[in-house]
């Protein structure tokens, strides 16, 4: 069973009103279903959306297919705007909720 | 592991079979110059036997490759055919120069990819094995980090690796962690391919990253070096195939969508697309076992710790990559 755990990485540090980019891995095997003859079948379990939080409000929400492979990787960028924790949610098949956060400078 | 007839042959032998054959080799292609040679000269001078001219120069150029042939066979022939009847001393395992680092036959995006760890899937395997590093495996055993201290002081570990232990048998870094998990931590040894030693294994590899490989391979190493060698040389499998076939004859050309590699281990621990996930040397050893339809053998085997001490010492000078990324 992989850990649930996810790399986020951003800037060292942001000038008030800059565009920065936001790097996130998560660790996830994206397993499709499986239903067909002679195997044993599994249920699919993939991570269906990822989002983001940043600042009081959602800065990124992305739904995910089945066609994704393991261990997504996105990047999107937000407008640094204070100095405060980015927090980054996936959600899986089956309802669980996971959530890492990343520490972004603003000076 | 299933291995070819050739190599049972003493390399005598096998010059012996190689000359003969090249002289019964030279004859049919001096009979067939000749027999050329003399279809071109009728078709020149014979114009009215329905020879076309088409047909005239095809045969004309045919006699010119048949005699070019014939004078290749005749010539002595250096490289392979040669070293392979010299008695005694075998040609100095090829090292820095012919062989180059695996980066350099990755596609450029995936070689961008492997050294940025924003976008490299491995890294998530490592920061779980820094993870691990401080964790007790039970209540009352140490953690690795409480004899070793902080994980940065297994830099340059992995370029010493395999060695040869106390026991006489070859130790790998996942042999070198279960031997610590055994005998220190007091818990029975991690699974090839579990989650724990994949991570511990390319946690403790990331930290030799770039470290040029240094492995010594004189001593009790001597040995098992000259068997890897002769892993890597034989032929082997249904394919017939030995490693030096693909990975030095024809490293950097392409095969089934892929570049062909020089074949060395640096890079594992490795994040394999084709994977989904991080895998061991040894997997990727089976992986090769399995293309060219040889015995695919268990990881940790005897034979391919061998041949993973010889890979090393192929990539001796050569920069540590683990994790590496593959496809």
């Amino acid at each position: 069973m992989a850990p649930a755990m996810a790399r986020i990485t951003l800037p060292a540090s942001a000038r008030r009103g800059e565009v920065v980019e936001v790097r996130v891995l998560v660790r996830h095997p994206m397993e499709r279903a499986v239903d067909a003859a002679g195997l044993t079948p599994r249920p699919r379990r993939i991570v269906h959306t990822i989002r983001a939080r940043y600042g009081g409000e959602e800065v990124f929400r992305m739904a995910l297919s089945a066609g994704i492979a393991a261990n997504p990787y996105v990047a999107f960028t937000t407008v640094a705007v204070e100095t405060g924790d980015l927090v980054v949610e996936w959600v899986e098949d089956g309802g669980a909720v996971h959530r890492q956060a990343a520490r972004l400078t603003v000076q | 592991m299933t291995v070819g007839g050739g190599g049972a042959a003493s390399p005598r032998a096998l010059a012996v079979l190689v000359a003969g054959t090249r002289r019964v080799a030279f004859a049919a292609f001096a009979a067939f110059a000749a027999f050329a040679a003399f279809a071109a000269f009728a078709a020149l001078v014979t114009p009215a036997m329905c020879i076309t001219l088409a047909m005239r120069s095809r045969l004309a150029a045919s006699a010119a490759l048949a005699a070019l042939a014939a004078l290749a066979m005749a010539l002595p022939t250096g490289g392979a055919f040669a070293a392979s009847g010299a008695v005694g001393t075998p040609a100095p395992v090829p090292g820095p120069g012919a062989v180059r680092p695996s980066a350099d036959y990755l596609s450029p995006e995936l070689r961008a990819q492997q050294d940025d760890p924003s976008r490299h899937p491995g890294w998530l395997w490592v920061d779980a094995g820094e993870a691990e590093w401080t964790r007790a495996p039970a209540a009352g055993a140490p953690s690795c980090a409480q004899c070793h201290g902080n994980l940065d002081s297994m830099r340059g570990v992995v370029t010493r690796l395999p060695a040869v232990g106390p026991e006489g048998t070859l130790l790998n870094l996942e042999g070198r962690i279960n031997r610590c998990r055994v005998a220190r931590q007091g818990q029975p040894p991690l699974a090839y391919e579990s989650e724990p030693l994949l991570a511990l294994s390319a946690a403790i590899a990331q930290r030799s990253r770039g470290l040029p490989m240094a492995v010594p391979v004189d001593g009790a190493a001597a040995p098992l070096l000259a068997e890897g060698r002769a892993l890597y040389e034989t032929r082997q499998g249904q394919l017939n195939l030995a490693c030096t076939q693909c990975h030095d004859e024809h490293a950097g050309r392409r095969l089934r969508g892929d570049r062909i590699s020089g074949g060395l281990g640096t890079g594992y621990p490795a994040y394999r697309l084709e994977w989904n996930g991080m895998g061991s040397l040894h997997r990727r050893l089976r992986a090769c076992s399995l293309g060219v339809r040889a015995t695919i053998l268990e990881p940790g085997a005897a034979q391919y710790l061998a041949l993973e001490l010889y890979l090393a010492h192929r990539a001796r000078g050569l920069p540590v990559e683990a994790p590496g990324l593959r496809r």
